[in-house]
């Protein structure tokens, strides 16, 4: 990368004229060196703090860009790379890196319950399944603290001081101060009061601190800080066979390829790990499990986008048609005023009309509807409605705008030639206005297709999806269109489910490019016909 | 366009001469003509502007609630705006300013990344330019917040490394934003600089410019006009995201107040209205006011190809 390109021996007249770097000015040379050196700074910072956590993955990608950001920039020649360089890089990280981790964790069973490796699952399953050993001494113990993690520090049966944590054996101390041959603080190591220890209380109690190294030996657990007892795992690990053994019924728990320990009937131990299942979450997705509500979801989703583009569509073009006569005075009043629906926050309004349509106490049952009970968020037909009647109150504007461009765009020729012809206003709008019309908003037609088919604001806001259906296993409610799904299964309630989620995104990214395309495909042949 | 010689059927008579029923069979006539047009306005006009004016209405009602913010301009005062910014369990002021940094920070820096990429893509000729154009284009099929799974783990692990980047952090969100930077604005922006003339450059070249200095000293200023826009639009699509502040952004101090409205009105609808109306007339006026100010430029920029 030091070396300089060997000078060009042909020069094209673009050449002659393109700027030689050997020429930059020394501004430009210091600036992009300071630049680079800040980058490089927080660079190897990133790297060292990915590799400290023992993420490597992370560290890896970080040096990778790190080496690309100084290729680029120290190199002669390669100007396209050092202009877009700076989005490319966000860009790759946070768009198609997503994409891909995506595509990954819909293979996988990402969730809760399944969220750290199988090693981290193998020790929390041992921790959690402890027994206290029967006649075991008693560890007279006093809890500390240091940098946030709690201690246990306990005076074994031989008088000798130790200390432990979650993640960390017991070690002996030996400059630990006794008290009544109890050992009671070590230095550096905060001992918690009692006021500290009741606040604390559940995090005390879950304490476990392994004896030794190998978790099969036991673990310290104390109930009320102040003595400590061995406890020791009623199941065995055997690192060979893979397996989890209970040591009293002698129940062999055996890895199931889905994560989880499970026995032969289909008893599974938690938690279970981070693992690949194939193709299942699809499968789930599609209503392997006998719940095809999936297939209705899909279906709901285009009826709302088409129905909400359409509706958008047609009431905004009306209301362009109607707009564009010269000889009405006021056009701009109203469409300052038409638009502000356009102008809000979409989340907000979605809210809001999730108020005014509230069933009991909403302003369009009491006031205009002088004290119905109309159920408009509620009953899941009114739902859709609803959805879709305020999804238009939120994109006729936008096609308003649009139509009223398009139409002031179109050749008065053409309409002059129609009227000497003998054509009507709507022969003129149905032969003439509306087919260039549409060649020329297609594209955005398309664009606020893909749009409105994830179009999560709307949704979520006035409906949260709902109304709910308690049958339904993916938890989606009447209204729920995929990227709700989405995000519910991944974000919403206890049971968090990543893989699944991931799986949904995937299928939404199969269906609006396949859409995209074919109707990109199509509008090109549109636009050849006129 | 008003101009056009094709005789209108509406004929021309003297004012002093129209006796009452002509008058009315005039009044017929405009209304065929334009009359109708006007009802279709101020009915159109009244279903748009209800909501809004709604919710102004109740923030200013002496009841916070929903059931009784029914009767609209009834009653005025600032109570609600006095609780809004006032209770330190939902800390609006904060809500409204980290809002403010997060959109400003992100439309500056697109901008910024946007105008580059442009510039590229407008200027230089490289192997796989129109490749890389199209994958723009499509990028809008796209929203960023289809992998919004995806992106809560990316800023889970990069906050193992480095805490103030990743969940709960206001630079996690601009970072995660910036990745959406390179798109359709871009495209837009290559379409603007398209028709900033080449001579102007090429002589520049002659003259001994280096690309830095045409970059900068040339192109940056006569592009002024679409980075204002391509910025206010990034504000705008910024301050109202949900999806992605609300999965970054847990802690009440760090969120957004797209995220803390939210909060604040998911689990007790009918006692927060009022303050929620406040919070929401609030959050709303910077993004209304830009986007009036950029909706003639925005029409435009439709046209190019960009949704909301």
């Amino acid at each position: 990368m030091a070396i300089a390109p060997p000078p060009p021996t042909e020069y094209s007249p673009r050449d002659r004229v393109r700027p030689d770097s050997t020429r930059a000015p020394l501004a430009v040379i210091v600036i992009t060196t300071v630049l680079v050196a800040v980058v490089d700074a927080f660079g190897v910072f990133l790297v060292l703090a990915f590799a400290r956590t023992d993420q490597n993955a992370g560290a890896v990608i970080a040096a990778l860009i790190l080496v690309a950001i100084n290729v680029t920039y120290f190199r002669k020649g390669g100007l396209p790379a050092k202009y877009l360089l700076p989005g490319l890089v966000f860009l790759l990280v946070f768009q198609l890196f997503v994409i891909i981790y995506t595509v990954y964790a819909s293979f996988t069973n990402y969730g809760s319950g399944h969220n750290i490796d199988k090693s981290a699952a193998v020790t929390q399953i041992l921790t959690n399944s402890v027994d206290r050993v029967p006649g075991s001494a008693a560890y007279p113990v006093a809890v500390l603290s240091k940098g946030g993690t709690l201690y246990l520090l306990a005076t074994a049966p031989d008088g000798t001081a130790k200390i432990g944590s979650a993640g960390k054996s017991l070690e002996t101390v030996t400059d630990a101060t006794f008290d009544n041959g109890k050992a009671a603080s070590v230095p550096g190591y905060t001992t918690l009061t009692l006021p500290q220890l009741l606040a604390q209380q559940q995090t005390v109690t879950a304490l476990s601190v392994p004896v030794s190294a190998d978790l099969n030996e036991g673990l310290l657990k104390t109930a009320d800080a102040r003595n400590a007892y061995v406890y020791r795992s009623r199941l065995v690990y055997s690192e060979q066979d893979g397996t989890m053994t209970d040591s009293k019924t002698g129940v062999v728990y055996a890895d199931n390829g889905k994560g989880n320990f499970a026995n032969g009937k289909g008893k599974v131990l938690e938690p279970g790990w981070k693992a690949g299942v194939g193709l299942s979450n699809y499968a789930t997705a599609f209503g392997a499990s006998g719940d095809t509500q999936i297939l209705g979801v899909i279906a709901w989703t285009f009826m709302f986008a088409l129905l909400s583009v359409f509706l958008s569509f047609a009431l905004g073009t009306f209301l362009a048609v109607t707009f564009n006569e010269p000889k009405m005075r006021g056009r701009q009043i109203y469409r300052v005023i038409m638009i502000l629906p356009y102008a809000f926050p979409v989340f907000l309004s979605g809210l809001i009309w999730s108020g005014l349509l509230n069933t009991q106490f909403g302003y369009v049952n009491q006031v205009l509807l002088g004290g119905a009970q109309i159920p408009w968020l509620t009953d899941p037909l009114l739902a859709r409605l609803s959805v879709v009647l305020v999804s238009v109150w939120f994109g006729f504007p936008y096609f308003f705008l649009v139509s009223t461009g398009a139409l002031q765009a179109i050749p008065e020729d053409i309409q002059q030639a129609a009227r000497v012809d003998g054509a009507t206003a709507w022969q003129l709008f149905r032969r003439i206005k509306l087919p260039l019309l549409l060649v020329s908003t297609s594209p955005l037609l398309i664009a606020a297709f893909a749009f409105s088919f994830n179009d999560f604001n709307t949704i979520f806001m006035l409906t949260g999806g709902g109304p709910t259906d308690p049958t339904s296993r993916i938890n989606a409610g009447g209204t729920d269109i995929l990227i709700t799904v989405v995000y519910k299964l991944a974000f919403v309630g206890g049971s968090k489910d990543y893989g699944l989620a991931s799986a949904f995104a995937v299928i939404i990214f199969f269906i609006v490019s396949t859409i995209s395309i074919v109707l990109f495909r199509r509008t090109k042949s549109l636009e050849e016909v006129y | 366009m008003a101009t056009y010689p094709i005789a209108r059927t509406v004929p021309v008579e003297p004012a002093a001469q129209a006796t009452t029923a002509r008058r009315r069979r005039g009044f017929g006539r405009w209304f065929m003509a334009t009359g109708w047009r006007h009802v279709v306005g101020i009915v159109t006009s009244a279903i748009a502007v209800f909501p809004l004016l709604y919710v102004v209405s109740t923030s200013f009602a002496t009841s916070g609630t929903l059931t009784g913010s029914n009767q609209l301009f009834r009653s005025f005062t600032l109570d609600n705006y006095v609780k809004l910014v006032s209770d330190p369990g939902r800390p609006f002021v904060r809500w409204w300013f980290n809002t403010m940094f997060v959109s400003l920070f992100t439309a500056v820096a697109s901008v910024f990344l946007c105008t580059l990429a442009a510039y590229a893509f407008s200027r230089l000729r490289f192997s796989g330019r129109r490749i890389g154009l199209g994958t723009l284009v499509i990028t809008q099929m796209f929203p960023q917040f289809l992998g919004v799974v995806a992106i809560f783990l990316l800023l889970v692990s990069i906050g193992n490394a480095v805490p103030s980047l990743g969940l709960d952090t206001l630079p996690g969100l601009v970072l995660v934003y910036l990745g959406g930077a390179l798109g359709v604005n871009t495209y837009l922006m290559y379409g603007y600089f398209n028709t900033i003339p080449r001579e102007l450059d090429e002589a520049a070249k002659i003259d001994g410019a280096g690309h830095a200095r045409i970059f900068f000293t040339i192109i940056l200023r006569l592009v002024g006009p679409i980075l204002v826009v391509i910025g206010m639009l990034v504000y705008i699509g910024v301050a109202g995201d949900f999806v992605i502040a609300s999965v970054v952004l847990s802690d009440p101090r760090s969120q957004t107040a797209a995220v803390g409205l939210f909060g604040m009105i998911s689990l007790f609808r009918n006692d927060n209205w009022g303050t929620f109306c406040a919070g929401a007339v609030l959050t709303a006026l910077p993004v209304m006011i830009l986007f009036l100010y950029t909706q003639k430029y925005i029409v435009t920029g439709l046209f190019a190809g960009s949704g909301k």
